[in-house]
């Protein structure tokens, strides 16, 4: 039911006065003055542009944390390796409530992260007789076996202090060779291209790529630097000192706030937030109590003040 | 890899590609580009709301 | 606004079939002065009511530079100065956009313009702003620089946490390209026209009665 201040009878009377109004002009005008604007703010600004991380600057860059992550991916141990749907069946994905959609969406990219991020780049490219037999042995090792192996490298990063390229050189076994090796093929640039590839010649898709590079904590690390995490507003900001996307500031807000800033389900929980919100906000017209938010901020006085004025004279 | 990918002598003459700034206030944080922007959208609506729009030549007065 | 205003050649009834029955309609819809009016009710006097056409005059000049910047191709603006500077213009004039068209959202939620069969207005440009929000994000996405990496591998887990990552896949470069140069500005365009032909279709909103504030009815709604 529509509240008398906000009636209006129908078919709506014509205006008693009327005003030349050239909507044409108008519009022209408007486009000439916003063509001119942006041409100045270009001009001015210019536009970020930092350039991408390759998993060969990574891994020159940081090659500790690039072998880490490297491990992890063999371990399934690294973010995607148990992360669940639509990458693969490790977990349940989150949830609101009693509803996973994850999980009922299911695993529709599949990833395995051992083979995709390590044995396969391996395997696909000419190896040494050293590397290739490390890789035989490690391909026909049984699950307890490979465990084994792994168990070795991880031991061997923990005398050397949690970094693996501080191992002394044939000490940890074949995954030490492997992973090595997957560490020069990075930095020579070409696990880049490896992990992008599937199989065609044309690419589009980064899915492997970016999910590897997520995996570690140098990208991370670049972006903390540049206020764009998560618990920092991220969502929001821009490199540099451009604008970002403040229209972003209160889908990003839930995620500086408890519970949402220490729950596993905070995604998924403040997504259906949002999609309730985002109802709302379409459905304003028909929400008591907002909808007459107008009515009681009284700016429409303001603006409508000259009608108002004439309206008392007459 | 912050370096610009064309030559610096075509860069904005406002470069904007140092440092960000950030402001703080307790859970609220904010960079400086985005405060300005929204402190523009501001402004530009209350002086919308505010400043005489020109006076048309009403057809019935 | 009756059909005598309208040539009867447009109007004629006499056309059959389906065109018949579409053409009678659209005219009776919007007769020429309803669409293209040279003249607005004496409250249109108000410096707000152009954040409307700031916001139309905004979307053009972000699809024109938007239409470069695809008539390149995606790495041109990476290795041209050229390229560099309507890359420029396109984040500014969606900067503009997005400003312009918040402003017209406050100013129209202040006027309370849903009212009188004119909620579908709201809507749709509620709607269209959504849109606008997703395409922006899409854009950041297929800049194809250390900002596309960052926010892709952040943005797939809300969207994988409630399903959607497994069709709408932020890491896929193409996918979402796709997404932002067609079926974003797509939806958008259509929104866009449907929201400024409900306008022209119901007038501009009259004003709130000012005895409205005073009536004692407590929350109206």
């Amino acid at each position: 039911m529509t509240a008398r201040w906000a009636r209006l009878p129908h078919p709506e009377p014509a205006p008693a006065r009327t005003r030349p109004y050239d909507l044409v002009k108008e519009f022209v005008i408007a486009l000439v003055a916003v063509s001119l604007l942006t041409v100045a703010l270009a001009a001015v600004f210019g536009a970020p542009d930092e350039r991408p991380v390759t998993i060969r600057s990574w891994a020159q860059a940081d090659p500790a944390d690039f072998l880490s992550t490297a491990f992890a991916e063999l371990d399934g141990s690294s973010a995607t390796a148990t992360y669940g749907p639509p990458y693969n069946s490790a977990a349940d994905g989150q949830k609101i409530g009693p509803v996973g959609l994850a999980k009922l969406v299911g695993v529709r990219r599949p990833i395995d992260t051992a083979d995709d991020f390590v044995l396969t780049p391996l395997s696909d490219a000419p190896q040494n007789p050293d590397v290739a037999s490390a890789l035989a042995t490690y391909k026909n090792a049984g699950a307890d076996q490979q465990g084994a192996l792994r168990k070795q490298y991880a031991d061997a990063t923990t005398a050397a202090k949690g970094d693996p390229t501080q191992i002394p050189a044939d000490t940890a076994g074949p995954v030490q060779i492997l992973l090595n090796q997957l560490l020069s093929q990075a930095q020579a640039g070409s696990l880049d291209g490896q992990l992008l590839s599937s199989g065609g010649f044309y690419q589009s898709d980064y899915t492997k790529p970016l999910l590897f590079l997520n995996d570690g904590t140098y990208l991370a690390g670049l972006a903390d630097d540049r206020h764009l995490s998560g618990d920092q507003w991220g969502m929001m900001n821009e490199t540099g000192n451009y604008p970002g996307q403040p229209w972003l500031w209160l889908y990003t807000f839930w995620y500086q706030i408890s519970p949402f800033d220490h729950t596993a389900n905070a995604d998924a929980l403040i997504w259906g937030l949002m999609a309730v919100l985002t109802v709302g906000f379409v459905l304003v017209p028909f929400i008591p109590g907002v909808r007459s938010i107008p009515r009681y901020v009284p700016l429409y006085r303001l603006i409508w003040r000259d009608h108002y004025r004439s309206e008392r004279r007459l | 890899m912050s370096a610009p990918p064309i030559s610096p002598g075509l860069a904005a003459p406002v470069n904007l590609n140092h440092t960000g700034h950030y402001l703080h206030w307790g859970v609220v944080q904010i960079s400086v580009a985005n405060l300005a922007v929204v402190g523009i959208m501001v402004l530009v609506f209350l002086l919308a709301l505010v400043l005489p729009f020109p006076r048309g030549r009403g057809r019935d007065e | 606004m009756s059909d005598q205003n309208v040539p009867s050649s447009v109007a004629g009834t006499g056309a059959g079939g389906w065109t018949g029955v579409v053409r009678r309609r659209a005219v009776r819809a919007f007769p020429p002065d309803r669409l293209l009016p040279d003249e607005q009710p004496s409250w249109v006097a108000s410096w707000i009511y152009v954040f409307g056409v700031l916001t139309l005059s905004a979307l053009c000049v972000v699809l024109a530079t938007g239409g470069v910047l695809a008539l390149k191709g995606p790495a041109w603006w990476h290795i041209s100065s050229t390229g560099r500077y309507v890359n420029s213009l396109h984040l500014w004039s969606v900067e503009l956009f997005m400003a312009f068209m918040v402003v017209h959202l406050w100013g129209k939620f202040f006027m309370a313009a849903w009212r009188g069969r004119r909620a579908m207005t709201w809507i749709t440009g509620a709607v269209a702003f959504l849109a606008s929000v997703g395409t922006a994000f899409t854009g950041y996405l297929v800049q194809q620089n250390f900002d596309s990496q960052w926010i892709a591998g952040q943005a797939k887990d809300g969207l994988n946490s409630v399903g959607i990552g497994g069709y709408f896949n932020v890491l896929d470069f193409g996918q979402m390209l796709m997404w932002h140069i067609v079926l974003l500005p797509l939806a958008l365009g259509l929104l866009t026209v449907w929201h400024i032909l409900l306008v022209r279709r119901r007038g501009v909103v009259p004003p709130i009665p000012l005895d409205a504030g005073s009536a004692d009815e407590g929350d109206p709604s």
